[in-house]
């Protein structure tokens, strides 16, 4: 969705560090802006640093060094409960001794606003996610789904302009996870707050953000909106993180300005889009996805180079196909093809020529 | 107890009626002593044992002369005074200091956090004559021997244990992240204890509290090195009572000190019941 992104910095990121035995660095030298109104999630895998970023910005951890601006004010010295930001916890935190609507008017009440705006707050806010019948119910006696729900809106209640959210809908199963993100993301649009959302599930980063900062070994990787992410990764962490990928190693053969050819450990020679390799001689992961992959001779640009491959298993999906071929040596190489009327359906065992656009093939570091 | 199953050898049939007897006999040796003290406290006579008017229960047999003796006695009375003035008293104080401590040391990062618990904890390992012995010397250097505040004092280091095992098995069930929550819904601190984690302690400090209490008002060693005759609580007075004047009094006492209990033991599993509901409802 093309918000305003990174037109004005409301939280910033500034050469935030962060150990906690002084040693090991777990965030390293972090520098983030995120835009007033932008859905920005931060995805990696676990211990990657993306979690302690969440919690130096919401106060429960200090920053070793650098430092963390809000609407342009540094908020290193202020303590949790001052910084206003709204967040949405992992395990949902509902305090159980309270009813749902108790739950909601705590940061109301600790927020000194008369009863009777309160409650309207509290009701509108029920409302918002479609849990006005709850506000008497115990959390315990609420479904995981509706628990969610509750948090959520006990995270807008008070009109937060930030919100922070930590993996919220990891408890729940695909369908009702499906249905929340949609849910979320509207409500976050709409409501005009600015979000940052960490995951470990890319596809739940791709679908909702406006941006996705790939966290790896206190680093972020790549700051990208999402279409940018999947078909331009920068590097071959990214290109393996996000989305599944077929990857061959090789050698840069000859450097164009657009393409380069790669020679692969096996010997044969590939076209590809240089992205971080420099000259002729340089090791290299080129990167393809599957889907990118074409068989189909007619559909083949003619005069690229193609590879020899044969199959090796057809897995049906439903509304797709994956094959898995031998190709340079490797027996991990998917292919996936939409299920159409006029789609081959590849058997094993047979042998066919594969190639691809070399712009689709991009050629990361090793 | 589940019946007996069909293949059951001889041996285990002897085994299950002898376990039953056993059982019965270990009720009846911990519970007849306390139950035949109720009887005895209606006696109409200044006598330890059932009279033949009381084994035929007719009415001249039995009389409340022993409570009547008990509420106009200046002596219990004001023994039931001191009483009522120490123990909960006693109670507060441990109760403030034991949670504050169990809070305290069921953070990790305090330092040396075993060896300061075995500390706080050993009033209720070392033998009470010893702990009695060494509060009458250290209280009589620092002038609070036969004082109020010294007998409170001592007890409430008695009922400290208590209060640090019952919420530290409390903290153990409790979510850290609910206290995240409440800061960063904008409660402070002190806020958030008393709004957020008291009352989903509650059930520990409050049946902390109760042992507390019990181990007050039910204590006699440590008060008589402590304490002066102007602290002469319940439990000292029965003690002289039974040594110096048999009377049935300490028997009708001793009645109104059990159904005490029987009220305090009740209101600890009605707590207990009440804190296993909302640890359950908290989400796992």
């Amino acid at each position: 969705m093309p918000t305003d992104t990174g037109t004005d910095d409301f939280v910033v990121f500034d050469r935030v560090q962060k150990s906690y035995d002084g040693e090991i660095l777990v965030v390293k030298d972090l520098n983030l802006s995120i835009g007033k109104g932008e859905f920005l999630t931060m995805l990696g895998p676990s211990g990657s640093g993306k979690t302690t970023c969440l919690m130096m910005l919401a106060g429960f951890e200090t920053a070793t060094h650098g430092e963390i601006l809000l609407d342009g004010t540094s908020i290193n010295n202020i303590p949790p409960h001052k910084r206003g930001i709204g967040m949405v916890f992992q395990n949902y935190a509902l305090f159980p001794h309270m009813s749902v609507a108790e739950n909601l008017a705590f940061p109301l009440e600790v927020r000194k606003i008369g009863k009777s705006e309160r409650e309207e707050k509290v009701k509108r806010a029920l409302d918002m996610v479609q849990m006005g019948e709850f506000g008497g119910r115990r959390p315990a006696q609420l479904s995981g789904g509706q628990q969610q729900r509750v948090a959520l809106a006990r995270a807008l209640v008070f009109e937060p302009e930030l919100v922070l959210m930590d993996e919220p809908l990891g408890a729940l199963d695909k369908q009702l996870r499906e249905h929340m993100q949609f849910e979320i993301t509207n409500l976050a649009h709409s409501l005009g707050i600015t979000t940052v959302y960490v995951t470990h599930d890319q596809t739940e980063a791709l679908t909702m953000s406006d941006r996705v900062a790939v966290f790896d070994d206190g680093r972020i990787q790549q700051l990208a909106r999402p279409d940018v992410l999947y078909e331009e990764p920068e590097n071959s962490f990214v290109a393996q993180f996000i989305g599944e990928n077929n990857t061959l190693s090789g050698v840069v053969e000859t450097m164009g300005d657009t393409t380069c050819t790669v020679k692969l450990d096996s010997g044969e020679i590939i076209d590809a889009k240089p992205v971080n390799v420099s000259r002729p001689g340089d090791r290299t992961l080129v990167s393809i996805r599957p889907e990118r992959v074409e068989f189909n001779k007619e559909r083949l640009q003619s005069g690229v180079h193609t590879l020899q491959a044969e199959v090796l298993e057809f897995i049906y999906m439903g509304d797709i196909f994956r094959t898995r071929l031998r190709v340079a040596g490797r027996d991990d190489f998917v292919v996936k093809t939409r299920n159409a009327p006029d789609q081959v359906r590849l058997q094993p065992g047979q042998q066919i020529e594969i190639g691809w656009l070399p712009e689709d093939c991009r050629a990361l570091d090793a | 107890m589940s019946a007996l199953p069909p293949y059951a050898t001889t041996g285990q049939r002897i085994w299950h009626y002898a376990f039953r007897v056993i059982c019965g006999l270990i009720f009846f040796f911990l519970i007849a002593p306390i139950l035949i003290i109720i009887p005895l406290s209606f006696n109409a006579e200044d006598f330890f044992t059932f009279t033949p008017e009381m084994l035929a229960l007719s009415p001249e047999g039995f009389s409340l002369k022993h409570y009547r003796d008990f509420f106009s006695s200046n002596d219990w009375q004001q023994a039931l005074w001191n009483s009522v003035t120490i123990a909960p008293m006693a109670t507060l104080l441990s109760v403030g200091f034991g949670t504050l401590a169990a809070i305290g040391l069921s953070q990790p990062h305090v330092p040396f956090r075993r060896a300061i618990m075995a500390i706080l904890i050993s009033p209720m390992i070392v033998p009470l004559i010893i702990s009695a012995a060494g509060m009458f010397f250290f209280y009589s250097r620092i002038g609070l021997q036969g004082t109020y505040w010294g007998v409170v004092l001592a007890h409430a280091a008695l009922g400290i244990p208590f209060v640090i095992i019952t919420v530290t098995a409390t903290l153990v069930g409790f979510d850290r992240s609910l206290t995240r929550a409440a800061a960063n819904l904008g409660a402070d601190p002190v806020t958030t204890f008393f709004r957020v984690q008291m009352p989903l302690i509650l059930p520990g400090v409050i049946s902390g509290g109760l042992f507390a209490f019990i181990t007050s008002f039910d204590e006699v060693v440590v008060v008589l090195f402590v304490g002066s005759a102007g602290q002469k609580t319940l439990p000292w007075q029965m003690f002289t009572g039974l040594r110096e004047q048999i009377s049935p009094t300490i028997l009708a006492v001793a009645t109104i000190l059990v159904a005490l209990s029987i009220v305090l033991l009740a209101t600890l599993e009605v707590l207990r019941r009440r804190g296993e509901r909302l640890r359950g409802l908290s989400p796992a």
